[in-house]
């Protein structure tokens, strides 16, 4: 019997299949209308979702993957539709997201020509992806489908490019499904050296004031009861990284708050007092360290990563364990010691208290005055519990809503990290509405970044994603504000922005809306947008000259952060 | 820390592309590749890349690292000049007459024995092979005599003096833990 033919585009549907997918971001285009054609008869079983630029595509997809774990899918056309997803393929690059995108390309016989909406994506995203891969024959498509989503989720996670001629989506064969768990130039996981654990857990033993750096490989590997049970044992205090906030419940007795530039007092300065450092799934990222050479100097460091180009990349390390942390954890867990670390735990109350005293009780329950950024976050936070995830786009909005939201549940944070991709937050929840449906997706934007991916309304009107925006305005480029403010003599150029009225803008898109002034409202302004079903945009006008603080100044040494400014 | 010359030797999958991804690295970094050599290696399907660069050796090992990172390479490496035999060559395209009139011309390309492979009325060529010292002292002499039309050297081409080859070792290590898990 001689088997099926079809086209290279209903391949594609037929391996995003096999892979489980079950939802697609994207926009149609020329080049990539035989998979839009062949899209329309697997509608039942692949949701496609159209967004209103293909930039969101790409956040929406990372914003997929950043909730669910699965990889994110987006689905483009060639040239301007490819090029605008480049910001997004870039931030998964550098916040390890796995997302495929899938681009449209001209025929290859045109390829190298300059033809209509031709571009050389693969040569574009080579350097920002982890795989990119130009498909240009139809019998190509499932193992590059197969390859493509192995490489996205496996090891360090990344976004995979894959580039479909127009006449491999067209041309047919015989389709089989393939499954690829083996690429013998790709080592996802390395190997972990027996030698490298005993010396951390000699390390760890003989600690006095162990410290303990907990970033988004814990969650990449799901690792995060096996975090707990480690810390646990030895009694180690941790500090989290941006990405790593939801790793550790915030209310546990050793997570000891956010690493880094506007992270907590306690975790910054005691970076520069233990004695063993022990950095899980984190790279020692500038916004984390600060400057490096008075960064941790006194300690003896350990760096676990499953990335053998992040060990002594940034910071040099004393023992490197590599491996995945889902398994090097309990490895290690097993060969260290119970211990009780009680006076050096206790000694991180006395920052707790200054930062307190001189930053939190002014951000989070000011007595009068304008509304503040970080008691808007906690209110919410509060309000929507365990379920909320918080999705954060970029600048103070991004740093105070960090800050001052509560996680208790794995995989509550979404944030555009190691790029610091303005526009990010709005597409990356709609995407996380998708991924989990079960959770209340917060996405807490300035009125900079709401502006950047503002068409996106549209796609929430017509998904009814249920997104809680909460805008705080406060009519500023803020973060860039702040800035000038403190190293640029109050020269505030080009940060005030004229704004729209943005209840007008959410009637226009059917999305219901408030606006709160005062701090009485607040508690109802939130409660009205929790309780309404579907998407809402929750506007809170904020002061406009906040700052976000602490602050260690870029370039600055980690136990000398700024209370004030 | 003190920049020396390093010979990365790396290998990787016979793809289109790949060439661009390594040199990417360099680019990033702002180093500028001294002289790069690309051919088969001696497993099929696997391509040699001979890289050579000024650099501290902390960064040269970052390089090596972030190279070994793309997806479709195999492995690289990196080596000092004590830890390789390597050899370039070098073409050298001589003015006949003045070969023929100055007699000490082809002395000096005796002394380097270098060949001359071509002779035509307007033209001769020498051809050097060895070290990247005794080709420049070549041109350099000859450079001085007044007869050079044309100079071109090839990049380094090296080979590991260690009794370990670690490409094969690679490859048949992961084909047996592939061989292992679907067991």
């Amino acid at each position: 019997m001689t088997k099926e033919k079809i086209t290279g585009a209903e391949a594609l549907m037929r391996s995003l299949e096999h892979q489980g997918v079950t939802t697609l971001f994207g926009y149609p285009g020329g080049s990539i209308m035989p998979v839009f054609d062949a899209l329309f008869d697997h509608s039942a079983q692949l949701n496609h979702i159209l967004v209103r630029h293909e930039q969101a595509a790409a956040h929406a997809a990372e914003g997929y993957a950043r909730v669910s774990g699965k990889v994110g899918v987006c689905l483009v056309t060639s040239g301007p539709g490819a090029t605008n997803t480049i910001t997004g393929i870039a931030d998964a690059m550098i916040d390890s997201t796995p997302i495929v995108v899938i681009a449209g390309q001209v025929g290859t016989p045109f390829l190298g020509s300059d033809a209509f909406q031709e571009v050389d994506l693969v040569g574009i995203t080579q350097p920002i992806s982890k795989w990119s891969y130009q498909i240009r024959r139809a019998e190509d498509v499932p193992m590059a489908v197969a390859k493509a989503f192995y490489i996205a989720q496996s090891g360090r996670p990344g976004p995979v490019v894959l580039d479909f001629a127009k006449n491999a989506q067209v041309e047919s064969f015989e389709y089989e499904p393939v499954d690829v768990d083996f690429i013998r130039s790709y080592v996802p996981v390395p190997d972990t050296d027996m030698t490298s654990l005993e010396e951390a857990a000699k390390m760890i033993n003989s600690a006095k004031r162990p410290f303990a750096l907990v970033g988004q490989g814990v969650t990449l590997g799901n690792a995060q009861k096996e975090l707990l049970t480690f810390l646990e044992k030895a009694d180690i205090p941790c500090g989290t990284t941006l990405l790593g906030l939801s790793d550790i419940p915030t209310s546990h007795r050793l997570n000891k708050g956010m690493l880094g530039m506007h992270g907590n007092l306690g975790p910054n300065v005691k970076t520069n007092e233990c004695d063993v450092l022990i950095a899980i799934g984190m790279r020692f990222d500038d916004r984390v360290t600060g400057n490096l050479a008075t960064y941790a100097r006194q300690a003896k460091i350990i760096h676990l990563d499953i990335d053998p180009a992040e060990i002594n990349k940034n910071v040099k390390v004393d023992v490197a364990v590599m491996g995945d942390c889902k398994q090097t954890l309990p490895q290690l867990t097993d060969m260290i010691t119970f211990a009780h670390h009680e006076e050096w735990i206790a000694s991180f109350r006395e920052h707790e208290q200054l930062e307190y005293e001189r930053v939190i009780k002014n951000e989070v329950y000011p007595a009068d005055g304008p509304l503040k950024m970080g008691e808007v976050a906690r209110a919410v936070s509060d309000a929507a519990g365990d379920k909320a995830v918080l999705v954060t786009d970029v600048g103070q909005n991004q740093m105070l809503s960090a800050r001052y939201f509560r996680y208790n549940r794995n995989r509550s944070i979404i944030t555009s990290g190691g790029l610091g991709t303005m526009g990010f937050g709005l597409p990356a929840a709609i995407g996380a509405t998708f991924g989990d449906s079960e959770r209340i997706i917060c996405a807490f934007m300035g009125d900079g970044g709401l502006q950047m991916s503002i068409q996106e309304l549209g796609t929430i009107m017509e998904q009814k994603a249920p997104v809680k925006i909460i805008l705080l305005n406060n009519n500023y480029l803020g973060n860039v504000r702040q800035w000038q403010a403190m190293f640029f003599n109050r020269r505030y150029s080009f940060t005030p922005m004229m704004n729209p009225d943005y209840m007008k803008i959410a009637e226009a898109y059917g999305i219901p809306s408030r606006l709160v002034v005062k701090r009485e409202e607040l508690s109802q302004g939130i409660e009205q947008m929790l309780n309404t079903d579907g998407p809402f945009l929750l506007e809170v006008a904020v002061i406009e000259e906040g700052n976000v603080l602490p602050m260690t100044p870029p370039g600055g040494t980690v136990n000398e952060m700024l209370l004030e400014c | 820390m003190e920049k020396k010359l390093y010979t990365l030797i790396v290998y990787s999958e016979n793809i289109a592309g790949i060439l661009n991804q390594i040199t990417a690295v360099f680019t990033r970094r702002q180093i500028n590749i001294e002289s790069l050599n690309v051919s088969a290696s001696s497993i099929e399907g696997v391509h040699k890349y001979t890289i050579t660069i000024w650099a501290e050796e902390d960064t040269v090992i970052k390089v090596v690292k972030q190279i070994e990172k793309k997806i479709e390479v195999l492995q690289a490496h990196y080596f000092t000049d004590d830890e390789i035999f390597y050899h370039e060559i070098a073409l050298y395209k001589l003015a006949t007459p003045e070969l023929e009139n100055n007699s000490y011309i082809s002395k000096v390309v005796r002394r380097y024995g270098a060949s001359i492979v071509e002779v035509n009325p307007v033209y001769s060529i020498v051809k050097k092979a060895g070290m990247s010292d005794e080709i420049s002292s070549l041109y350099d002499e000859l450079q001085a005599l007044g007869c050079v039309l044309q100079f071109v050297r090839s990049g380094r081409v090296a080979i590991t003096k260690s009794c370990v080859e670690r490409v094969n070792e690679y490859l048949a290590d992961r084909e047996m833990k592939h061989l292992q898990k679907n067991k």
